[in-house]
């Protein structure tokens, strides 16, 4: 019978992982449609306020005593250096299909020598982070939730509590640190492997020289501009992207592991949550920081 | 008749009056030692403890108070609960499944708040603490899991030395020895298993090592969930003395949640019967036998 109690609220306010915050005064009654439309619409606005405690709460422990600096090397090598594999997979064969895609399309024009541009551009912009996210999403975001979510419902992460451990200290801010790490490692890997993707196609199929091919991509590189005369615009977009995406895996992961409630079956719905709203929001965040950085970073 | 929950005040008067009741023994002794140690210390003022024995089982120190509790999640789980655990005392919280009996003991820890009343550890109020806080209250407090609840990604012995790395300055030697004694009490060959993962242990050896993990760091208080079961009735006996062991040898006050009142009445000092959302019964074994209240009866029926 591990958590057998029925939870009220949200699982993390309840167990005082985040501190809840109680109602002080006493509501004034209203009719019963009312009460539900109201109290759904409080519980969507706890869950996104724990998620943002969340969210502080381990973003600010990267610089509170104690350190756990080996979990964080343990949690670099998960998050970073076992998805290596699957993105350069990834990463290769979204460079070999956009060459390919694009040089029928260029074709039409007779401008296949700007294949260059062409992959450049979408790698490093947009296929790459996105990507790498959603790649990222799908294996360690899936593994933190469930791991952290069958944690909890073996009592270990109550352990951890009865033992004078913060569980945000010890489990979620060094998976968060390494995400933060490790994501734009990953994806600037991403983006190399899929621009030599292109260059396969480009050469094999197209018949572009090279060195033709390495020039267009450069241009591409620079024509977005530079900040501070040596770092392309496309470069810092490339970078800041993965950055947040990091923090959106790792804490929705955290989020819905920690919030387990209801045996393995719940580890499951975690699991499938993580994964589901994480993709969406590095789909919709993408979006947002595509639009702030262009306007900021004054391209073109 | 039933024996409604008595007020703290009183209970207190009764228990002291049985003056051969363990309880009030092992306060005595505890008073006993705290002049011996006073007394080496070379503290005079302190000395008088010893005759002061008699004021002090007047008003003893509850070591853990239970402050008239309530908690509801969506349905009630407790409803006014009151019990205080005296310095060396074991308290059994007995009662039927569901009955919020492991919720008492993480209102004790503080992983959960009560709705109304008071826990106090100590004499300290620890339901109005900050997160922070609770967590160095908790370091006095050891707890056994009913499922162990050992870090299955750590070995034995890094699971039982991780509140002494967490929270002592201890040497990596230092933390050896300490483990390996700890492993030792619970009747478990440090050499043989410190290097096992929790995984590859059975349910009993799981159990002692989330009891030597539990009082690792030598707290003043121990607790433990459902402590026997789904043991066979040999490894539930090896439980009971060891929990029984660790009363006696080292002092501690010990609140134990269980529904085998077989186990339960070999250890407890005193027990609580928790039933329809109350304590419905609070004294000693031998009381509890003796009432004639029908669900008690009832509850004692296997006996």
């Amino acid at each position: 019978m591990v958590n057998d109690w029925p939870v009220f609220g949200t699982s993390l306010a309840r167990s005082g992982l985040v501190r809840s915050c109680r109602p002080t005064h006493q509501p004034t009654r209203l009719p019963a449609f009312f009460a539900r439309l109201n109290d759904a619409a409080k519980s969507k606005v706890l869950t996104l306020q724990e998620y943002f405690i969340l969210a502080g709460k381990s973003l600010r422990f990267i610089f509170a005593r104690p350190f756990y600096a080996q979990d964080v090397i343990q949690q670099m090598d998960e998050i970073g250096v076992k998805s290596l594999g699957i993105v350069l997979l990834t990463g290769l064969f979204t460079g070999m299909v956009l060459a390919l895609q694009s040089s029928v399309q260029l074709k039409t024009f007779g401008a296949t020598m700007y294949i260059g541009n062409l992959v450049s551009a979408s790698m490093i912009r947009e296929l790459g982070p996105v990507l790498a996210g959603l790649m990222v999403a799908g294996r360690v975001g899936s593994g933190i939730a469930a791991q952290l979510g069958s944690m909890r419902v073996t009592e270990q992460i109550d352990a951890l509590n009865t033992l004078g451990t913060d569980p945000i200290k010890k489990l979620v801010t060094p998976r968060v640190l390494a995400a933060l790490i490790m994501l734009p490692v990953l994806t600037v890997i991403n983006d190399f492997v899929g621009i030599i993707g292109g260059n396969i196609i480009a050469s094999l199929v197209v018949g572009l020289p090279t060195s033709q091919y390495w020039r267009t991509v450069w241009d591409q590189i620079a024509n977005g501009g530079f900040v501070l005369r040596y770092v392309p615009n496309d470069f810092i977009m490339g970078i800041m992207k993965p950055f947040v995406f990091g923090g959106i895996i790792s804490i929705t992961a955290c989020y819905f592991g920690l919030g387990t409630t209801g045996g393995t079956e719940g580890v499951g719905q975690a699991t499938t949550r993580t994964v589901v709203t994480s993709s969406i929001l590095i789909l919709v965040v993408d979006y947002f920081i595509t639009q702030l950085l262009l306007s900021v970073l004054a391209y073109g | 008749m039933v024996d409604r929950p008595q007020t703290p005040g009183t209970e207190r008067r009764e228990g002291d009056r049985r003056e051969d009741s363990p309880a009030s023994e092992g306060r005595k002794t505890a008073a006993v030692r705290k002049a011996i140690r006073s007394e080496l210390a070379g503290d005079e003022s302190d000395a008088d403890a010893l005759d002061g024995l008699a004021a002090d089982d007047q008003t003893p120190a509850a070591v853990v108070q239970l402050d008239h509790i309530s908690l509801a999640f969506d349905s009630p789980i407790l409803e006014d609960v009151t019990f205080d655990a005296f310095e060396g005392e074991t308290i059994v919280v007995v009662g039927e499944s569901g009955t919020g009996k492991s919720t008492a003991l993480k209102l004790i820890l503080r992983l959960l708040v009560p709705d109304r009343g008071k826990v106090l550890v100590r004499g300290e109020d620890i339901t109005n603490l900050t997160f922070e806080e609770a967590l160095v209250v908790r370091q006095k407090i050891g707890m056994v899991f009913q499922g162990a609840a050992l870090f299955d990604s750590m070995s034995v012995f890094e699971n039982v030395a991780y509140p002494l790395r967490e929270h002592t300055k201890m040497s990596e030697e230092e933390i050896d020895g300490r483990v390996r004694e700890k492993l030792q009490f619970v009747d478990l060959e440090p050499d043989r298993v410190m290097e096992q993962m929790p995984a590859e242990l059975s349910g009993g050896m799981r159990k002692r090592v989330g009891i030597a993990r539990g009082m690792a760091n030598n707290p003043e208080i121990m607790l433990y969930d459902e402590p026997t079961s789904g043991l066979d009735p040999l490894t539930t006996g090896t439980i009971t003395r060891l929990i029984m062991k660790l009363e006696r040898e080292l002092g501690v006050t010990s609140i134990v949640v269980s529904h085998d009142i077989r186990s339960a009445f070999r250890m407890a000092t005193k027990v609580a019967l928790l039933h329809d959302r109350r304590i419905s019964f609070f004294g000693t074994p031998e009381e509890m036998t003796a009432s004639e209240d029908k669900y008690i009866q009832d509850f004692l029926g296997g006996l």
